[in-house]
């Protein structure tokens, strides 16, 4: 569904990517672990449109997507939930939502997810006159998720979103990524600096290192790695 | 008390075009962060606009008035989406300071290029609409201050509502407070900027037209004073912040006026100046402002 052949990004002098590789089948959740700085962010903010790589290319459903606009690339079913979450601070839930499906034309459809949306996360339809800001993290995160399920993605990117959550929100959210994955069959890529987590929840897993692959395969067996465990996993 | 309440309508009259060229400040700086002083000159645009369209219509008529407001209000969007589509958009990735540097020579290039193709000299313009003085009691309302008021009125209505009630309003106050997420959820956020550049435009050149109804006296630096009594006023209000906008070029105009019906009119700038730096000082972020306030 998403390849990416030898991405390499920079920031002024400063090489975030060097020549990254990794190609997502449909219906998947793949994980990309490794450290801060890593380029695990980059990597996304690339695929999304909103960094331009100096090298390399992004094919998605076949098709070339390595230069188009964000908005173009939303269009075409990739939809991107950044760090920090990024939700529209001043707005309602409601009004977060009704951004979510700004490319959507057809409103039976918009109304569709939107009930999907609150039958995955009934808190938000409990809060949808709240301006988003005073929502706590978890629920900040869920919006950031039901808002980018509101662009009816086929393809979905997570980055980071067990940061800055209760633990207790953090299995829900998690869960509910599984949910999202199994019942709708959208694909995920799944970015997270709790590796753990992260391999439990997918099938195959990339490392990044330094703006590398390292390591990459089936996340089982990345969790038994020796070398991976001592690195990411605590021991 | 008579006095009083005639003050009190100049100074609405005054403050509610005030209030029409804040606005555009205010919404330009909620999508891009930056003072688009290039917006007082849009505001002379409007303003000759109406005068050349006046050339071809009657006087005195309702029709031939709306015409004029209505074209200004067009040639000034127009205006002011080609300012953004050539001066502002490729410094897009810019620091904000070439962006305001810019915005200061566009300003430039307006004003002297409107004397070269307006002239330098004052021109007189045509009273479009019909005018009347009516009296109550001892009271006396022009039909053009009411007419200022009104349509003032009007066109904040119908800005409230683009903003708030729209997919495109909704669009800009999220571009405002995150352009990069409204790009996430698929918002061109060129079209916001350009559609915000018109919206704001054409308040100014509303602006213009009524202005010059009460002042007919119009040259190419006419839009040096207002715009600046005009981005005090944002700032006063609470720059990003439309209501506040609003509310500032109306205290502002109220002031003016007042200080120059009294005995110290020679100080009317001076005075009213000393407000806004009062006013600051105890609320930084503007009157409505919040440092995390709704920008747009």
């Amino acid at each position: 569904m998403l390849k990416v052949t030898d991405l390499s990004v920079s920031y002024g002098a400063i090489q975030a990517l060097g020549g990254v590789s990794f190609e997502i089948p449909a219906g998947d959740i793949v994980t990309l672990i490794g450290g801060n700085g890593a380029g695990k962010t980059t990597a996304l903010r690339t695929i999304s449109g909103l960094l331009r790589p100096l090298a390399g290319t992004i094919h998605f459903r076949g098709e070339e997507i390595t230069r188009l606009q964000p908005h173009d690339i939303v269009a075409r079913g990739l939809c991107h939930v950044p760090e920090g979450r990024m939700i529209f601070a001043n707005l309602t839930v409601d009004e977060n939502l009704a951004m979510g499906a700004y490319l959507q034309t057809d409103k039976a459809k918009v109304a569709g997810i939107r009930d999907y949306v609150f039958g995955i996360f009934p808190r938000l339809k409990e809060r949808l006159k709240q301006v988003a800001g005073t929502l706590s993290g978890g629920e900040q995160q869920m919006l950031a998720i039901g808002r980018a399920l509101m662009g009816d993605p086929k393809f979905l990117m997570l980055d980071e979103p067990s940061l800055g959550i209760a633990p207790r929100l953090i299995s829900t959210i998690f869960e509910k990524i599984v949910e999202i994955n199994r019942k709708q069959g959208i694909t995920i890529l799944l970015v997270e600096q709790n590796a753990n987590l992260a391999l439990e929840v997918s099938r195959y897993a990339h490392v990044l290192e330094t703006g590398r692959v390292a390591v990459h395969g089936p996340s089982q067996d990345l969790r038994q790695d020796p070398q991976l465990k001592a690195a990411y996993l605590g021991g | 008390m008579t006095e009083f309440l005639q003050q009190l309508l100049n100074g609405l009259s005054l403050g509610a075009i005030y209030a029409l060229i804040a606005l555009g400040y205010t919404m330009v700086y909620g999508v891009l962060r930056f003072i688009n002083f290039a917006h007082a000159d849009v505001f002379m645009v409007g303003a000759f606009a109406g005068y050349y369209l006046g050339q071809f219509l009657p006087e005195d008529t309702l029709w031939g008035g709306s015409i004029v407001l209505i074209g200004a209000m067009a040639a000034s969007a127009a205006l002011g989406m080609t300012i953004e589509r050539l001066a502002y958009r490729p410094l897009r990735n810019a620091p904000t300071l070439n962006v305001l540097i810019t915005a200061i020579g566009v300003s430039l290039l307006l004003q002297y290029s409107g004397q070269v193709f307006f002239g330098a000299a004052p021109r007189t313009f045509p009273p479009v609409l019909p005018s009347r003085n009516f009296e109550i009691g001892t009271l006396t309302l022009s039909s053009n201050q009411l007419v200022v008021i009104g349509v003032a009125i009007a066109l904040v209505v119908a800005l409230q509502f683009i903003v708030f009630r729209t997919k495109m309003g909704t669009a800009m106050r999220a571009v405002s407070l995150n352009p990069k997420a409204a790009q996430l959820v698929g918002v061109n956020n060129n079209v916001v900027i350009t559609f915000t550049f018109a919206l704001g435009s054409a308040l100014a050149g509303a602006g213009g037209i009524l202005y010059s109804l009460n002042y007919p006296s119009i040259d190419p630096l006419m839009g040096v004073m207002p715009g600046l009594k005009a981005f005090v006023a944002a700032i006063l209000g609470g720059i990003g912040n439309i209501p506040g906008a609003a509310l500032g070029g109306l205290l502002l105009g109220t002031v003016e006026t007042f200080v120059a019906g009294s005995q110290y009119s020679t100080y009317k700038d001076a005075i009213a100046f000393a407000i806004l730096i009062i006013i600051l000082l105890f609320r930084p972020a503007g009157l409505l402002g919040r440092f995390t306030a709704e920008k747009v």
